[in-house]
């Protein structure tokens, strides 16, 4: 276990390191200075105004700029809906995939524009390349530049002296793709294809293998895909095996490399928040806080997946490590990962809204699957999504200030603003939308007979199948015990007599679309509020947000509201499993 | 209601330049480079032998049990390259129990006359579970050194030779700290292959 942890200590520090540079460099991109892309990218940002009849120095207040995400959501939805549905009489679609069918395409367009990327179906026997690139990955970046640009107009709410101005979401929609994802992804790419990951448009290819057999390999651009679901925590794969596919995630290399790009926009913004509201110091105090938690979650799946599964120890598989071997439970694990880096990825991918997996989550241990259920249960706040994981930790920041008010019986405060009935209001809204239809759409899921047909395995790994299924839609982080099904394929890839539950896909999409913009349009509503409000200087009796003991307070308001809510339901699945070594 | 208007032809304006930009422009662009710069690897790292190809270096594939190649992990989807799938079972299934006894027998079997007194509680656990790609390229270096008996054995090498080509085709870790080290099966079959051509 030391070489593992040593592995995780140092790719921890090395994203540590990076968070200042890339914060920094964030805030200069919310505050459209000039940065050193600005010679090339310049003229492009300047074009895209020019042809979008955009000013960028027009701001907006909180409800203009929600209506601009809105109705930008809804394009991109139709667009995205529209290609799904007609993918047949498209181009580059060398296996000659037919068109999706309606309820399937609903829960696809509505998982990638609210960046959940959650799929009911498997890339390389659905999708044409058409479709990954002009749909999907345009989503990708896309969908995770809206939730950059919420968190950058609340961080301009929280530090506006005066006013009602929040921004201009366009000029961040433009900014944030051109300045910071599609650099950053395309360099990324070219690396991840110097390492083996493919990007090609050639169709598939059959040979007959060294025993004689035939195997037959889907290709496609993947690299570019790749880079930017990792980039912008999407975590939609192209292939149905996700980061698991040696296409997609190479080797070690690879798999370092992706797990940072997943990391270091989420991270970074704790810092630019810092810079932005002129105090470094808070920056810091929420990224410790997130690491403190994401330490916690990284340990506990580590350890429960070295030790092994039942399943393993009643056939009598030994499960320690020895010499050339990692033992624990390697079931759905890739040898080249093995199980500390496989379990660093878990953590990681459930923490932020990514979702993507290098591992089979669904054949994790009981404590192993209940970590990736409970860093769900946060409200993925721990890093969290691009932009969604801080604004939705800010929430939370807010709740703690207020409690932490009324504790010591004083009007709460944060950077010098009063926080009052209507703030405190929203931010529960806020807080409380998404573990709401999480555990409405689990119930509904289980209790009828249109929601258990999707489920895959027997006993209490049914109900965590259902549960996750509907925490990670409404969490918009789409990774899943990929038991649970909304769409077979018997014939794959010909795709004959294929067929999409409507009900899973159907519900899934609600989910995903209520829990993505109602919390984003509270946070705005927030922002809004306090952008107005005086800045108030610190006393000696301002209670410190900055503090550790702040950070203690937050991270046991998160860890209530996570427990308080979803406790009864993990009790019923991954700690039913993960307290018995019977078999079902 | 002005503003509504206003927002949906931006938007539609946005998602046009956009999609052209992020999902035509860019994927080209990347595949032009990778395909310039690194042809093998963009096209699926593959292994010829005499013109033909046989494989990918990143995908395992199915040794069938012949005795004279390693073999690679079980697979959930038959090695495929083109539907992939998880075995998805959980921690505490009977099948999958079944399934790990099953695999432990056909190992202890396979293994057990060319390493005499060979026990499960030395059989490494990647011989016994499948991976998660379905398609893993590599094995333990446990896994190997125990089917390098077999293999020299069935070639009549000198087993010494057979752990040289293990360790030479030991994929080790990223600076020496990330990851696990794996033998990379596909390679190593090669290798023994071209040896007995020589």
């Amino acid at each position: 276990m030391a070489q593992g942890w040593a592995q995780i200590v140092v790719f921890l520090l090395v994203l540590t390191a990076l968070v200042p540079l890339v914060g920094t460099y964030l805030a200069r991109v919310f505050r459209g200075e000039r940065v050193f892309l600005s010679p090339v990218i310049g003229p492009v940002e300047r074009f895209a105004y020019r042809v979008m009849r955009v000013r960028p120095e027009e701001g907006q207040d909180w409800k203009a700029y929600a209506r601009s995400i809105v109705v930008f959501s809804l394009v991109s939805w139709l667009a995205l809906y529209l290609l799904l549905r007609t993918q047949g009489i498209q181009p580059l679609n060398p296996e000659g995939f037919g068109s999706g069918p309606w309820n399937l395409s609903f829960n696809t367009a509505s998982s990638f524009v609210t960046n959940t990327n959650w799929q009911y179906y498997g890339g390389e026997t659905t999708l044409s390349y058409f479709v990954q690139m002009v749909g999907l990955t345009v989503q990708n970046f896309v969908s995770a530049a809206v939730g950059i640009a919420v968190l950058a107009a609340v961080i301009r709410g929280f530090a506006a002296r005066s006013g009602a101005a929040l921004g201009n979401f366009w000029s961040d929609l433009i900014r944030i793709n051109l300045y910071v994802l599609l650099p950053i992804a395309f360099v990324a790419a070219l690396v991840l294809v110097s390492q083996g990951v493919i990007q090609t448009l050639d169709g598939s290819t059959t040979f007959n293998t060294l025993a004689g057999g035939t195997q037959t390999l889907a290709l496609g651009p993947v690299a570019s895909q790749e880079a930017i679901k990792e980039l912008g925590t999407n975590g939609g794969g192209f292939f149905n095996v996700n980061s698991a596919y040696p296409f997609e995630n190479a080797n070690s290399f690879t798999n370092m490399v992706e797990l940072l790009l997943i990391l270091i926009v989420p991270a970074s913004l704790t810092y630019t928040f810092g810079r932005m509201v002129g105090n470094r110091r808070q920056g810091w105090a929420l990224y410790a806080a997130m690491m403190a938690m994401f330490l916690v979650a990284v340990g506990v799946v580590y350890a429960a997946e070295q030790h092994g599964s039942p399943a393993q120890h009643h056939a009598g598989v030994l499960t320690h490590a020895f010499d050339g071997s990692t033992g624990g439970n390697m079931e759905g694990k890739e040898q080249r990962f093995g199980i500390a880096e496989s379990s660093l990825w878990t953590a990681v991918t459930t923490v932020t809204s990514c979702g993507a997996v290098n591992a089979a989550l669904d054949s994790l241990t009981g404590i192993g699957g209940l970590v990736p259920l409970a860093n769900m249960g946060t409200g993925e706040v721990v890093f969290g999504g691009v932009g969604s994981g801080l604004y939705y930790m800010l929430l939370f920041v807010l709740l703690t200030v207020f409690i932490a008010g009324l504790m010591v019986g004083r009007t709460p405060e944060f950077l010098g603003k009063k926080i009052e009935s209507r703030e405190v209001k929203l931010v529960l809204v806020g807080v409380l939308v998404t573990p709401l239809l999480a555990l409405f759409a689990t119930a509904l899921a289980v209790a009828s007979p249109d929601g258990t047909q999707s489920i895959y395995n027997h006993g209490p790994q049914g109900f965590s199948e259902s549960l996750y299924a509907y925490m990670s839609q409404a969490n918009n982080n789409g990774s899943a015990f990929a038991g649970y099904t909304g769409f077979v394929q018997p014939n794959a890839p010909g795709n004959a007599g294929a067929e999409a539950f409507s009900f899973a896909n159907l519900l899934g999409g609600l989910v995903m679309i209520l829990a993505r913009f109602l919390p984003m349009i509270a946070a705005l509503a927030v922002a809004g509020s306090l952008a107005g409000k005086r800045i108030a200087p610190a006393g000696a009796g301002t209670f410190r947000a900055d503090s550790p003991t702040f950070v203690v307070l937050l991270i046991g308001v998160v860890a209530i509201v996570a427990a308080l809510t979803f406790f009864p339901a993990f009790l019923l699945g991954p700690v039913v499993q993960g307290l018995t070594d019977q078999l079902f | 209601m002005n503003g509504l208007r206003r927002d949906l032809t931006t938007a539609a304006i946005a998602i046009v330049f956009l999609t052209l930009l992020l999902g035509v422009a860019y994927p080209l662009v990347t595949t032009g480079v990778a395909q310039l710069a690194f042809p093998g690897a963009s096209n699926g790292s593959k292994v010829e032998v005499d013109g033909r190809v046989v494989g990918s270096k990143l995908i395992g594939q199915d040794f069938k049990g012949l005795p004279r190649y390693f073999q690679s992990r079980p697979s959930a989807t038959e090695y495929s390259g083109d539907v992939t799938y998880f075995n998805n079972l959980g921690p505490n299934s009977r099948e999958l129990s079944d399934f790990f006894g099953k695999q432990l027998g056909a190992y202890l079997k396979r293994e057990r006359p060319f390493n005499p007194g060979l026990s499960a509680d030395e059989v490494p656990v990647d011989a016994t579970t499948t991976s998660a790609s379905g398609v893993d390229p590599h094995i333990s270096v446990a896994n190997a050194r125990i089917q390098a008996h077999r293999v020299a054995a069935v070639r009549s090498l000198p087993l010494s030779d057979v752990l040289d080509l293990v360790d030479e085709h030991t994929d080790g870790r990223f600076l020496a700290l990330f990851g696990e080290p794996g033998v990379n099966v596909l390679r190593l079959n090669l290798a023994l292959d071209q040896r007995g051509t020589e």
